[in-house]
Parts: C-alpha cells; structure tokens; sequence
C-alpha cells in the first residue's frame, strides 16, 4: 500500500531521482515489516529444524570415544550391510513412487471429472485410511497377504494357485504395505490440481478438432503435472524414512534406512554413530529435491513453450 | 555453632524417625520395565508388595531399552530410579558409567548367580530362547534340536530366526554346529556365523520383535522359529498347535540398575532389594513364564511343584540351556551384529 501511495505522489513528478529513492525507502520499509511479521516463524524454524540438525551433524563427527573423527561415514563403506540399506530403500522409494502413480493418477482423474457431490464422497474413502493407525493397516496388511491370509486362502480354495503366494514377509509385501499407505499422499495434491485446470482449456482443445485422447495428451496432462510432481516429492521423501510398514512387512529381509538408524543408536554407546545415518538420509534427499526441483523447473518451461 | 548444632538435630530426627517409622507415602519412585503382560506380572510380583512393604509409591513407566538410559543419564533428565534392561546392555551400560553403584550391604546377593551381581547392575529375571515348531505340521516328531532346525532336508518347512538379537541367534547357530551348551561360550563369532549362512537361504523371516515372532508362529507363515519362552507359552495356553522344551534353551537374563543421578537413590537401593528377595521373587513365576533369577526363590514354598517344571530357571531346566555371558557380549556385540547384518542383508 505504501509503494502504492508513495508512486501516486510523486506519480509523473518532475524529480525522477527523489522519486525513486522515496520508492526505494518505502520498499525497504515494507521489507523489514514484513521480515518482522515473518520472525517469529523463522525464529520457530531455526530453533527447532536447523539447530537441532546443525547438533546432529556435529555429533555425528564424534566416535565412541568422544573423539573427532569421521568413523561413523567410514562405516557406511566399511560394513557391506549400510549400502545395501541405501540401496534398498531408494529402491522401495521409487517403486512405491511409481506404484502410486500407477494408481494415484486415474483415481485422481477420476475424482476430478465426477461431479462435486460424488467427488466428495470418493474423497472421504481416500481420506477415510488416512486417519487410521498406519500400525493397524499394516497388519490388516499382513493378514490380507500371509501364507495362510485371505488372499493365498481364496486363490487356493478357487484352483487359481497350487502353492500360497509369497506375498507377505519380502519385498513385495513392503511395497503393497506402503503403496496404500502412500497413495492419499499422492492423490490429494494431485486432486487440488486437476480440479484448478479450467475447462476452458479443454473445451476449446476439442473446438479445433482434438480427440479426447489428443485433448488429454496435450491439455490435460500437461497442466495437471505441477500437482503430480508435488505429490511425487511428497511421496518419495516419506518412503525415504518410513519405518513401520517396512518394519512389519518386509519379515527381517527388508531393511531400509530408518530401520537401520534405530538399530545403530541402539547398538553404539555414541549418538554420533546413527547421526551420521541421519545426516546422510538429509544430504541425499535435500540433494534429490533439488535435482526435482531442476528437472520439473525445466519440464514446466517446456509446457510454457509450447503453449 | 548453634546453627551446627540445629542442622545436627535435625538429621538425627531425620534418621530416628526412617528407622522408627516406615518411610511417608510422600516418597516416590519411578520403575521403568518393558511393559505388557511381564510388567504387569512385575507390578503383582514386586512392585506392589515392595510398595506396601516399604510404605512407598512405586510408579511406573515402560522403556525401550539401553538407549532411553543413555539419553537420560547423558541429558542430565533421569527421571527413572529403577529400570529393566537386558542383561548385556547392563554389562554395556555398565562400561559406559550410566548407572549408580548398588550397595550389597543392603542387597542380599544370596542365590543369584553371580554372573549377574555386579557393582552397578543385578538380575532380575530369566527368558528363554526356546525352539518351537508346529505340531499341525510335524505333528510331535518336530525339530528337537538347533541342529534338526538347520537340518533343511529332514524337516522341510518355513523357518523364521530372530534378526534383532544377533546375540541370540549366534548362539543357537553354535548350538547348531553341535557344540556342546557348556562349550558355546565365549561363542566362536566366525563359526556361528558360517553357522548362520548355512541356514540363511531357508529363512523366510527375521523377526524383530517378541510379538512378530508369536504372530508368523500363530498364523502358520513359519512352521519352526525361535522364540522367548513367554511368548511361546502364551501360544501354548491360547490353544495353538505348538510345542517346544527347554532343551538346547538359551537362558537370557534381565537385569535392574539405578541409573546415574537418579534423585532417589536410597529408596529405590531398598526397593530393589525387595525385588531380588527370594519371597518376591518367587512370586513371578505365579503370573508370568519369566523365571526368577534368584534361584533361593524355589526354596521358599510359595511355588507349586508342577508349576517349577515348567520354569525356565528352575535348577533342572538350567543344565538343559545355555546361560548367555553377559560380559562376552559386552565387548563383542558391536562387532559381531554388524557382522551379523551383513551377512542376512547380503
């Protein structure tokens, strides 16, 4: 408001430099009102999210011994069992990532296209597991895929399979486990942002003679993919440090990343020794969020171009 | 000098009235254990009548282990007087500095293996790691022995060992070469875990936790595992068609230690005397599978005769099993479970 008044005044004045300085003033002014407006937030977030991480990582430079070293990164090169961890668990990140794609999508274009009524209703049954124990899910999980659960029960009794499926206790069971976990993480912002593509857009796509599926292709997709990509990030940073579903799912064979940070702080007298675990996980996430952020920074040029 | 003289006064008030009347209400102690059915067998066989005894409030919380204890005692925030731990993180604890001294003049040692007394740490109880199989699935011609259950080609079927106590697992896994319980320890790191990958390729789950182990045994996802002696108990009562023996057993201890700084020291120093007596202690095995570590407990006549069979400390199950050293694991542990996870993780 105040650049505003201050540019009417002085709006078409003969003195351009008094004016600019006076705008320049004014935009300062502005600037330290609204960094006071904004302290107490950044002061919350520096005292609880980078102090603490700041601490985490100086501990982590310490060994068992008290002393500065960098034994706890050595460790993770040393011990075959840490990287194999690391492995493992970006490997569920992105398959699980890709499940829920897989599935979040059409479900999200589906709630998107219903009318607002049934939408709502929908949604409730997305939602509705969402705010459900992720413990009591997994295990329903669990009692769904074991050997003698519900799944390899009715596939036998039908003659569809001879031997139980190994569907639970491996691999496949953590990613089953977590892709439903995950998907309303997915679906949400992808919801918000298909129901914000005007469907003027779409009408006049097809006014020129494109197919649904052309329409689709280069109208819909397209400005539907700022909501996937947010659901994607969101998605893949959650896997990265899951714990429970893993834990319960994977019978011992899965470890991944958050699992390991448990067992190392438990098993060193050094709280430095599951930092270090701590402080890599950030590293290489904050890494992978910028490596998103670059590719979906050009994708979304690409679609301004080409619009 | 009056001044002196007052404080003088008073603290021999003070100590004239602890010994003449049993401590206030006022005084307060907080025991921390591993919750569920064992801590509520702990507050019906300890707690409770240590609390009536000594005229105290006993509190409780539940703890996850070592870790809680160093994050307390290091952060300068005890707010245990008495806490639970595994015995090898007591021996770990222990070369760390996170625990009071005990003082054995109050404690009665007496009965209590003395591989659990130690400056700053004492038993508490037993567990087992038991073998259990199904007998739906074997029906009572099961795996017997550590070495049966690594017997793949004579007993076919989905195994689950423990991944979480590579202690536990490397011992039957020594057991399983056929060492002799008397000879497992100091247990031969590398050859338990040559052990380990023998079997490794047929293990369809590493259990975590006592309740992951109870449940793959329940719903039939493994036919044989290892377990804790409570929880195959708890299968055994609730009708599962299970079986297991204490043969080829290993004994595992719990321990209690006052963590360091804790505020109410002396109190709990009493209580934790009552906790180990022989009267209290006798009193676990009533409502629990956990056995007393104090074994005096099984001459006091409180325990029924056909319940001792079944006590995993009674003194004729204790030649069947190995007692797991604390001391060897203190100094090993760190090496042998990262050794361990590589090799189940390769």
């Amino acid at each position: 408001m105040s650049i505003v008044s201050a540019s009417l005044d002085h709006a078409g004045g003969p003195d351009g430099a008094l004016n600019g300085d006076a705008l320049n003033a004014d935009a300062r002014r502005e600037a330290r009102g609204l960094f006071a407006l904004l302290s107490p937030g950044l002061f919350l977030v520096f005292a609880v999210i980078i102090v603490p991480i700041g601490w985490l990582f100086w501990l982590s430079l310490f060994d068992e011994s008290g002393q500065l070293s960098a034994a706890n990164y050595a460790r993770f090169f040393e011990q075959a069992s840490y990287i194999k961890t690391f492995v493992t668990t970006f490997k569920v990140a992105f398959i699980v990532t890709g499940a829920c794609v897989l599935f979040g999508y059409p479900l999200a274009y589906m709630l998107s296209q219903l009318p607002r009524r049934a939408a709502s209703i929908c949604l409730i049954f997305v939602i509705l597991p969402f705010w459900t124990s992720v413990l009591v899910r997994t295990y329903a999980w669990l009692v769904i895929l074991q050997r003698k659960g519900l799944v390899n029960t009715w596939l036998m009794d039908l003659g569809v399979i001879g031997q139980p499926l190994p569907l639970a206790n491996n691999f496949a069971g953590v990613v089953i486990g977590m892709t439903h976990i995950m998907l309303p993480f997915l679906v949400l912002p992808l919801y918000a942002s298909m129901k914000t593509i005007d469907v003027d857009c779409l009408r006049a796509g097809m006014n020129l003679g494109a197919s649904p599926a052309a329409t689709f292709r280069q109208i819909f997709f397209p400005l539907s993919l700022p909501g996937l990509a947010s659901g994607v990030v969101i998605v893949f940073v959650l896997c990265l440090g899951f714990f429970v579903t893993p834990a319960l799912m994977g019978g011992g064979k899965v470890i991944m990343w958050a699992m390991r940070m448990e067992q190392t702080t438990s098993l060193y007298s050094n709280w430095g020794a599951g930092a270090a675990l701590g402080v890599v996980l950030l590293a290489v996430t904050l890494a992978l969020l910028g490596l998103f952020h670059w590719l979906l920074g050009a994708r979304a040029t690409g679609v301004w171009s080409r619009r | 000098m009056t001044k002196r003289l007052c404080i003088h006064g008073l603290v021999a008030a003070g100590l004239l009235a602890s010994v003449a009347v049993p401590a206030s209400a006022a005084d307060t102690i907080t025991v921390a254990s591993w919750g569920g059915t064992y801590q509520e067998a702990e507050t019906k066989a300890f707690f409770d009548p240590t609390a009536k005894d000594l005229g105290i409030t006993i509190k409780q919380d539940t703890t996850n282990g070592l870790d809680d204890v160093r994050l307390q005692v290091t952060g300068n925030a005890v707010k245990w007087d008495i806490t639970e731990l595994g015995a090898d993180e007591c021996a770990r604890g222990s070369k760390e500095g996170l625990f009071e001294k005990l003082d054995y003049n109050v404690i009665d040692k007496s009965g209590i293996n003395p591989k659990l007394v130690h400056d700053d740490w004492v038993g508490i109880s037993y567990t087992s790691v038991v073998l259990i199989y199904r007998t739906d699935v074997f029906g009572d011609k099961g795996p017997k022995t550590w070495a049966d259950f690594w017997d793949v080609q004579k007993f076919p079927g989905r195994r689950a060992l423990s991944g979480s106590q590579a202690t536990e697992t490397l011992s039957v896994a020594a057991l399983a070469k056929g060492i002799p319980i008397d000879k497992v320890y100091p247990v031969d790191i590398d050859g338990a875990l040559q052990s380990v990958d023998k079997v490794k390729g047929h293990i369809d789950a590493w259990w975590t936790s006592g309740a992951q182990a109870m449940q793959l045994v329940k719903d039939g996802e493994v036919d044989m595992a290892s377990i804790w002696n409570g929880r195959a108990g708890t299968l055994k009562k609730s009708g599962a068609p299970v079986s297991f023996s204490f043969d080829q057993g290993v004994l595992t201890a719990d321990c209690m230690v006052i963590p360091k700084g804790s505020k109410n020291k002396d109190i709990a120093m009493k209580a934790l005397a009552k906790f180990v007596s022989p009267d209290l202690q006798a009193n676990l095995p009533l409502y629990v599978d956990n056995g007393p570590a104090n074994e005096k407990a099984f001459e006091t006549g409180k325990i029924p005769p056909e319940r001792i069979k079944d006590i995993n400390s009674a003194p004729e199950n204790v030649k069947k099993q190995v007692l797991q050293d604390p001391a060897f694991w203190r100094d090993t542990l760190v090496e042998a479970t990262e050794k361990f996870n590589n090799l189940i993780q390769q």
